[in-house]
């Protein structure tokens, strides 16, 4: 479904991903895991041709996505910081969007989910952080497509809604579909993903799931192990 | 009403010359004579010759002693292009009510409509001259009269059209109330003296609306030129009087409300230049007086260029000019004084509507545009706006004798 | 393309910024005709201000656009669209409702007194076109400056900058070379000279259609000679339009190399 070979970005000298293969062609959950400026949004974001690698190719269903435009209809992507127009209302921008993909969209019961029916007459701009990223989740989830990516999904959202959160992931997970997160949250991977993907400066330090990572750490917990991984790293 | 107002003049003059100078003659086509070539034939001095209505195609007509010729419900003469018209040689020749037509053109003639040749007291009235060649062509001939005669003909370019009323080598004639347009010039002089023009309409002609030259003492009042391809000339000429005239919209590259070169001891007052490209070009006029004038809304209101030496402009209003004033050398010794400025942003704290401030009418621009003229592409540009604003503010181009040191507040009225 | 183009527009349309610049030219249109009753003199008092104004409002709109719609262009662009389809659709929008506020902002009070039984249509339309042209050039320029800069900032000062030198520093160069080469005919040069600048050039056209050409004298004919036929008319606008033209392809080509 995915399939990454010797992708090469670098922003400036900042080289930012050094030569990435990576080769997902399952349904499932995959955690992008890795510190503060492993690249991993980079990575999502070149996937999305957001971001413009220099070298290397990227296939979505076995066509290389350089220059393409229309594989997008078959991802759906939550941007890390939920960053929309401010003066546009919130049923505007679902309006919008839909109009814009063309396709069918379950927005309805995701805004009954979120309890965003309250705000749907308000701007953009004067929505609070963790609302904002409800409306970022419902953006996402309301079309019906084979691959999620969701980067940091979990950023502002209050204990409710993180469970709503979860089920929907699971229920996607259930219907086949292929989803990469990236996120910080050990618990939440831990809870999650099938397999892990460790992006350490710029090169996949581990690919495989989420106990052989603990493994490879040596530790029963998951955090501590990447600590470790970390900390042997450094020395 | 007015028709008959002139007819019935008409008849009393008629009446008058039939009693006390001589007999009348009438032509028309069923009168003993039809044609008025046959009547001029006939005629002796001081006689009446009374034309009715109808059309005569007749030219070379010879006045060659005094009357009277008079049109009754204008009479047309049509001169099939063959040439002069009517040529008068005798004193005392009245012309009046007549529609003459079609001179026809000469590179080598001058042909006119009416010629009047080393004539006196002669009186060309109330005519209607059309596809003239020249109009009225006048030489060497004193005390006479043109009132009211409308002269137009077709000129399209110089070289082949003439002038509407051409004076040469005249003194003492009244030029007054006539109308003239679609000619080479409107009015010609040359070599006129103790002439008045006045209450003239002159207009749409291909060069100039008033084109004097050689022209001592005379006085224009009252006129008015305007959409005239040049606007008026007047040139190398002393002691003129020039008032409450009005020249406006003689728009064109080469084209000036009032062309002054070469003119010593001028009064020139109360007159409105309107919407000219140049409101009055001055070159090489000594001892002028310019008092009371309106300058509105032209492209430049008063372009020295050289040679002018004690010109006064004296509470005129300046309103809404590309450029108040422009010169290309020395300023000498001419003075502005007390004038109106619209461009004028002084202020006035001691409340006599005199402008504390003095007021440069010469703006960097207009400096920059003299010395070369190309840079006018740059007219209106909003970095001509900057570069005139800081030379206001503070003056390093500018001259510092030309300034008029006490602007009025407030524009004057008529 | 049309679905981006109809979003910025009416995004713009929307703003308060748009309903200031469309009322200012409504004010500005029936001050004038208030104030000159006459509609050739408001259009020759209208030219210096579409010709300062047009540029700069769309400099600066331009810029302001694109730098505040970064987060709308990330959303575009994680959908399934063309990437130069989001970018030249945002051009054409805010073009386009800057473009409609000065047509309808002064189209309407001219209406209103009559302007289509004037003789002055014509001009009026080529003051319009002229003052259209000059929105879409300033605004891809800008477009671009935005695009390339992502210090805010930096890029507002370069946006000013340009708009600065093409409205102001331009002619004082192109002043200063008359002046330093004045022994020479100068004819040519500064028919060129205005001809590269599009403010330049929008200002000569208008002032050539317009009485005032009458000052401009000699030069002036010789520029009424170039630019006074059908054929300098076309080839005027062929020029604004490559004024148009090459930055759209330049936000063309940033858009497709572009990170975000």
């Amino acid at each position: 479904m995915i399939e990454i070979s010797s992708l090469n970005k670098s922003f400036g000298k900042v080289c930012v991903l050094e030569g990435i293969s990576l080769s997902i062609d399952k349904s499932g959950v995959f955690a992008i895991l890795g510190p503060n400026g492993s690249g991993k949004t980079t990575l999502i974001k070149c996937i999305l041709g957001m971001v413009i690698p220099q070298g290397g190719t990227i296939k979505i269903n076995e066509q290389p996505v350089r220059k393409q435009w229309y594989y997008r209809k078959h991802i759906n992507y939550l941007p890390q910081i939920a960053r929309f127009p401010d003066n546009l209302k919130v049923a505007e921008l679902i309006r919008m969007i839909t109009n814009l993909r063309n396709q069918k969209a379950n927005d309805k019961e995701l805004i009954r989910l979120f309890k965003l029916e309250p705000f749907l007459d308000k701007k953009l701009g004067n929505l609070s952080g963790g609302t904002k990223q409800k409306v970022n989740l419902v953006l996402t989830f309301m079309f019906d497509n084979p691959i999620l990516i969701l980067d940091e999904p979990t950023t502002g959202l209050d204990p409710v809604s993180l469970i709503h959160l979860k089920e929907l992931i699971k229920k996607e997970k259930e219907s086949g579909k292929t989803i990469l997160i990236t996120t910080h949250i050990m618990d939440f991977v831990e809870a999650m993903a099938d397999e892990v993907v460790f992006l350490l400066e710029g090169n996949i330090y581990f690919e495989g799931t989420v106990k052989s990572l603990k493994e490879h750490g040596g530790k029963s917990n998951l955090e501590e192990a990447i600590a470790t991984i970390l900390t042997q790293q450094n020395v | 009403m007015s028709n008959c107002r002139v007819i019935l003049m008409l008849f009393f003059t008629s009446t008058y010359s039939f009693h006390v100078l001589g007999n009348s003659i009438e032509v028309c086509k069923s009168c003993q004579f039809t044609t008025i070539k046959q009547a001029l034939g006939h005629a002796n001095a001081h006689d009446t010759i009374r034309v009715y209505k109808g059309i005569y195609e007749e030219y070379n007509l010879e006045v060659n002693k005094p009357m009277v010729m008079l049109g009754i419900n204008v009479p047309t003469i049509d001169g099939k292009e063959q040439g002069t018209i009517i040529n008068i040689t005798a004193d005392s020749v009245v012309i009046d009510g007549f529609q003459i037509e079609n001179v026809g053109l000469s590179y080598t003639k001058d042909y006119a409509a009416i010629h009047v040749y080393k004539s006196r007291h002669f009186n060309i009235k109330n005519n209607i001259l059309k596809k003239v060649f020249f109009g009225l062509l006048i030489e060497k001939s004193h005390d006479g009269q043109v009132r009211n005669n409308e002269v137009s003909s077709d000129a399209k370019e110089e070289f082949n059209s003439g002038n509407g009323i051409h004076l040469w080598h005249c003194s003492n004639i009244e030029v007054t109330g006539n109308t003239l347009f679609r000619l080479r010039d409107g009015i010609y002089f040359e070599f006129v003296s103790e002439s008045t023009i006045s209450h003239n309409v002159s207009y749409n002609n291909v060069r100039y609306g008033l084109h004097f030259m050689f022209s001592n003492n005379d006085n224009y009042y009252d006129n008015e030129f305007h959409d005239n391809g040049a606007g008026v000339a007047v040139m190398f000429s002393k002691f003129i009087n020039m008032k409450r005239n009005k020249f406006y919209q003689n728009w064109g590259t080469a084209s000036f409300g009032l062309l002054l070169k070469e003119i010593y001891d001028a009064e020139i007052e109360n007159n409105i230049f309107e919407e000219n490209t140049i409101g009055i070009h001055i070159e090489g006029s000594t001892r002028i007086n310019y008092v009371h004038n309106q300058f509105n809304q032209n492209g430049w209101a008063v372009k020295f260029a050289g040679g002018c030496y004690a010109n006064v402009f004296y509470q005129n209003n300046f309103i809404s000019n590309s450029f108040d004033v422009s010169y290309n050398s020395k300023l000498n010794d001419n003075r502005f004084e007390e004038n109106y400025w619209s461009s004028y942003t002084g202020y006035d704290l001691n409340k006599d509507d005199i402008g504390d401030v003095p007021y440069r009418p010469v703006k960097l621009f207009s400096y920059v545009v003299n010395r070369t003229p190309e840079s006018i592409v740059l007219l209106r540009s909003l970095f001509i706006d900057i570069l005139n604003f800081s030379e206001k503010v503070s003056p390093v181009f500018t001259p510092d004798n030309l300034i008029d040191d006490s602007p009025k507040m407030k524009a004057f009225n008529d | 393309m049309f679905k981006i183009l109809q979003y910025s527009f009416y995004d713009l349309i929307r703003s308060r910024w748009s309903y200031v610049y469309f009322l200012f030219y409504l004010v500005l249109g029936l001050a004038l005709l208030f104030l000159n009753n006459s509609v050739s003199k408001s259009v020759i008092t209208l030219m210096n201000i579409i010709i300062v104004l047009t540029p700069m409002i769309g400099t600066i709109f331009g810029v302001m656009y694109f730098y505040s719609s970064r987060e709308f262009t990330e959303l575009l662009l994680a959908q399934p669209i063309k990437r130069t389809t989001i970018f030249i659709g945002q051009y054409l929008g805010v073009s386009l409702s800057l473009s409609l506020s000065l047509v309808l902002g002064l189209g309407i009070p001219f209406t209103i007194y009559g302007l289509w039984q004037s003789s002055e249509l014509a001009n009026f339309g080529l003051l319009l076109a002229s003052g259209t042209f000059l929105t879409f050039i300033f605004v891809a320029i800008s477009a671009n400056i935005a695009l390339l800069n992502e210090n805010r900032i930096k890029g507002f000062g370069y946006a000013i900058l340009i708009w600065l030198f093409l409205a102001v520093i331009y002619d004082g160069l192109f002043l200063i070379s008359l002046v330093v080469f004045e022994d020479y005919p100068l004819d040519k040069l500064a028919l060129v000279a205005t001809a590269l600048n599009p403010i330049d050039l929008s200002r000569i056209l208008i002032l050539l259609k317009l009485d005032i050409s009458a000052l401009l004298g000699y030069t002036g004919a010789v520029f009424q000679k170039f630019f006074g036929t059908n054929a300098g008319m076309i080839v005027s606008f062929f020029i604004l339009l490559v004024w148009t033209l090459i930055p759209t392809l330049f936000i063309r080509r940033i858009a497709v190399k572009k990170d975000f």
